[in-house]
């Protein structure tokens, strides 16, 4: 079980290609964040929930859907740590495990669901953008 | 056939514990001409020195070779010893088995290996090693420092002190430093003039000292303790001997619109000026891109009004060359550039502004006459916010990865001065981690907090958002309390990261002094020589080695002195022998060492050489063995193997290659 909860947390390192020992706890993230009030993890600690292996955590946290990607804790973080790269690893995982098939560009608008969260329509154009 | 003594260390357990060092020693013995070999557990211990003496007697040794750590670390050790013994210090080789071996590799048959292929390839160099004598060199007994701040200026007066003549070439038109430009010094509050202006005319009244401000070191040649240095006196527009310092001049001056370097450009000055009223040598320079003279050819107001006709339009950069035997940078620092960290607002409002621009601001000679007051409108602020490492500690590209060490005490300090002054104003500092280690520093910092009431808040600030109604919106996290905080504030304060002089560059270049990735010189040793350059006879004072305050300033500016005046107080100095020289038979003078040498040690010459019979006058390259450093890049760029280095000669290179391929 320990060895599962190592390889999500070594999975969101390698697709954020991001080193969360990096990070000096700061704040600057948690500092510029838009949606801070919003979550329930807040993004200086996304660095230490991957670092502590509770990634589930992660995933099941409100922090996953408030962040809007814009990616100002990206920009600003002085240790390249991005925080706001490490939800969205956490958020590709999630959507790799639950399907595994990709869409073509004509088939979302008819799949275009009011309840489906915004970021991950963002974040998901972001990765596969061609 | 030489009679060899090969020595192995053990190193305590730092070689012992991943080579086999009996093996070593054993497997000594079958190479040919070692007639003498052990192994030992320090063998830079005195006992170990008496091991090398008594074989060097006893087996009647004519060379050594000594498996041990790093040359840079003992080799000047073993080659004493050897020479208290009896034997030339040159026949003595390091095999580096620690550095090169024990430390880097775990396997224990393995490093023990290539253990043996080092001592062998040292053992095969000290077979083709000859005795050599090093040469002399004289002392110019004479001093040059560059950069006239609180570093440079104490470290000319500890050298003046012992006796020696000291030059102090300074950039700006006056000493002084960052340090003039402070208001308040921490940690007892004293004030910055008042503590530095008499050492600034100490410097200047001193019979020894000599002040070259509004100058620049132009080129450097030589070695040391035979400097040359090309000073450029540039032109000050102002005949120092005759002007009084009386000011009129800058007081009528017409052109006042230039911005002022020593207020950081928070108001301005006149073309001609002294930076600041204390300045040494009270003398203006006329700045003449400012200068309405300069460039409209009217206006000579200046002139008109000075009576003692000290002004000079005329007047000429002036270049001064001058010898000397020790060299000291001390060239400071400056803060960084602020462009790419948008997010404060610095570019966008008056009211954010850096530390030492509130330096200026708390200054009673500053802008605001010490009034604290926002730049923007002049109104008194009620909130105040600090915050610190704005481009320190950053690993992005945007900053520095360095501490610059200085700032968590003197936003301290400001804090305390602020709340002390003005009560009524709240002042807020945002900081990452507070760092105070020296004496009376952390007390300082407590006070700050517990006596003056400074509302410290761990975590970094996001944005500062400038508001329509002229305020400053700071948010920020407070990572203690896991909020985020929205707060107004009158003035912001970045505590911004220091950098070394961005001259340093060039004048490390013309010294080949080696500097790191962050621009700051390089140490001889990190730990044992923090005052040395690698490069003899440069010296380091001050934040231009690394980032520190007044007080280590002062006390590492002592020590680059002593430095300096343990060089000045030598009347010769050894020369290395390890030059090169040009075999003047192979030579066909194509000029190829002349272009890699990177001292300018190699020249020309029309020589008569009697080339097996035939008499023939040819052009040879010539090497100045006073110049030569011993790098061995004309060895390897010779195209016809005429150049050679003595004491790593091509043979005795090819021979430790062979040892370590057979």
């Amino acid at each position: 079980m320990s060895s599962n909860k190592k390889k999500q947390a070594e999975l969101i390192e390698e697709i954020s290609g991001v080193n969360p020992l990096k990070c000096m706890k700061c704040g600057k993230c948690s500092a510029t964040c838009p949606s801070y009030n919003e979550m329930d993890i807040k993004p200086h600690q996304f660095v230490s929930y991957v670092i502590n292996e509770d990634v589930e955590s992660l995933v099941n946290s409100k922090s996953l859907w408030k962040c809007l990607s814009c990616f100002a804790c990206v920009e600003r973080c002085p240790r390249d740590v991005k925080p706001g790269k490490l939800i969205d690893a956490a958020r590709q995982m999630v959507v790799r495990q639950r399907n595994n098939t990709y869409l073509s560009p004509d088939e979302i608008p008819e799949l275009l669901d009011p309840e489906l969260p915004q970021q991950l329509l963002v974040s998901a154009f972001r990765r596969y953008r061609r | 056939m030489q009679r060899i003594g090969v020595f192995v260390c053990h190193c305590g357990s730092n070689i012992a514990a991943t080579v086999d060092v009996s093996k070593v020693a054993e497997m000594a013995l079958m190479e040919p001409g070692v007639v003498h070999a052990e192994d030992y557990q320090y063998m830079c211990s005195e006992a170990g020195q008496a091991k090398i003496a008594d074989a060097i007697h006893e087996k009647k040794l004519t060379g050594i070779v000594v498996c041990s750590c790093s040359p840079r670390m003992h080799e000047a050790t073993f080659r004493k010893a050897a020479e208290r013994a009896g034997l030339n210090p040159y026949m003595v080789e390091i095999a580096n088995i620690r550095e090169h071996c024990s430390w880097i590799h775990k396997d224990m048959e393995e490093a023990t290996k290539k253990a043996v292929i080092l001592m062998r390839a040292a053992v095969a160099k000290v077979n083709l090693n000859t005795p050599l004598q090093p040469g002399e060199s004289r002392v110019t007994k004479r001093a040059l420092i560059i950069g006239g701040g609180i570093a440079g200026i104490q470290t000319a007066l500890d050298i003046a002190d012992a006796g020696y003549e000291v030059d102090i070439v300074e950039k700006t038109p006056s000493i002084g430093g960052r340090m003039s430009q402070l208001d308040k010094t921490f940690p007892t509050l004293d004030c910055s003039a008042c503590i530095l202006t008499p050492k600034m005319v100490e410097a200047s009244a001193h019979e020894k000292i000599k002040i070259y401000t509004y100058s620049e070191v132009e080129n450097v040649s030589g070695f040391v303790g035979d400097f040359t240095v090309d000073i450029r006196k540039k032109a000050r527009s102002v005949d120092m001997d005759k002007c009084t310092g009386c000011g009129v001049c800058q007081e009528k001056c017409p052109s006042k619109k230039a911005p002022s370097e020593f207020n950081r450009g928070l108001n301005n000055r006149s073309a001609i000026y002294t930076p600041f009223a204390q300045a040494i040598p009270n003398v203006p320079v006329i700045d003449r891109e400012a200068c309405i003279k300069f460039k409209t050819g009217k206006c000579g107001i200046c002139s008109k009004v000075c009576q003692a006709g000290a002004i000079d339009y005329e007047q000429k950069d002036e270049i001064i060359t001058e010898k000397y035997g020790a060299i000291v940078v001390a060239t400071g620092f400056d803060t960084i550039n602020l462009d790419k960290y948008d997010e404060y607002a610095y570019s966008q409002s008056k009211d954010v502004i850096t530390s030492l621009e509130l330096e200026r601001v708390m200054n009673a000679a500053g802008p605001t006459h010490g009034h604290l007051e926002r730049l923007s409108d002049g109104k008194a602020p009620k909130e105040m916010v600090f915050i610190q490492c704005v481009g320190s500690r950053c690993s992005d590209d945007r900053g520095k990865p360095y501490c610059s060490k200085i700032c968590c005490m003197y936003t301290a300090k400001h804090a305390m001065l602020i709340r002390d002054k003005y009560p009524d104003v709240n002042v807020t500092v945002f900081y990452i981690d507070v760092r105070t280690p020296g004496k009376n520093f952390d007390e300082f910092y407590r006070r700050a907090v517990e006596q003056y009431g400074v509302n410290y808040i761990k975590g970094q600030v996001g944005k500062v958002i400038p508001q329509p109604n002229g305020k400053l919106l700071v948010q920020g996290s407070d990572l203690l309390d896991n909020r985020q905080i929205l707060k107004e504030a009158d003035m912001v304060v970045l505590a911004t990261a220091i950098e070394p002089n961005p001259d340093v560059r060039k004048i490390a270049t013309m010294l080949t002094a080696s500097i790191d990735t962050n621009n700051f010189l390089t140490e001889a040793h990190a730990k044992l020589r923090p005052v040395e350059s690698p490069t003899a006879g440069i010296f380091l004072s001050g934040v231009c080695q690394g980032p520190k305050d007044i007080p280590e300033t002062v006390a590492q500016a002592g020590a680059a002195a002593v430095k300096a005046i343990g060089l000045l107080a030598k009347d010769k100095l050894m020369t290395n022998p390890c030059t090169a020289h040009s075999d003047e038979l192979l030579c066909n003078g194509c000029s190829t060492c002349e272009n890699v040498c990177p001292y300018g040690a190699i020249t020309y010459e029309d020589k008569e050489v009697n080339d097996h019979g035939i008499r023939e006058v040819r052009r040879l390259a010539v090497v100045n063995s006073a110049l030569c450093q011993g790098c061995g890049a004309c060895t390897v760029a010779c195209p016809s193997g005429a150049m050679d280095l003595q004491g790593f000669s091509n043979r005795q290179i090819i021979a430790e290659v062979d040892a370590i391929c057979r």
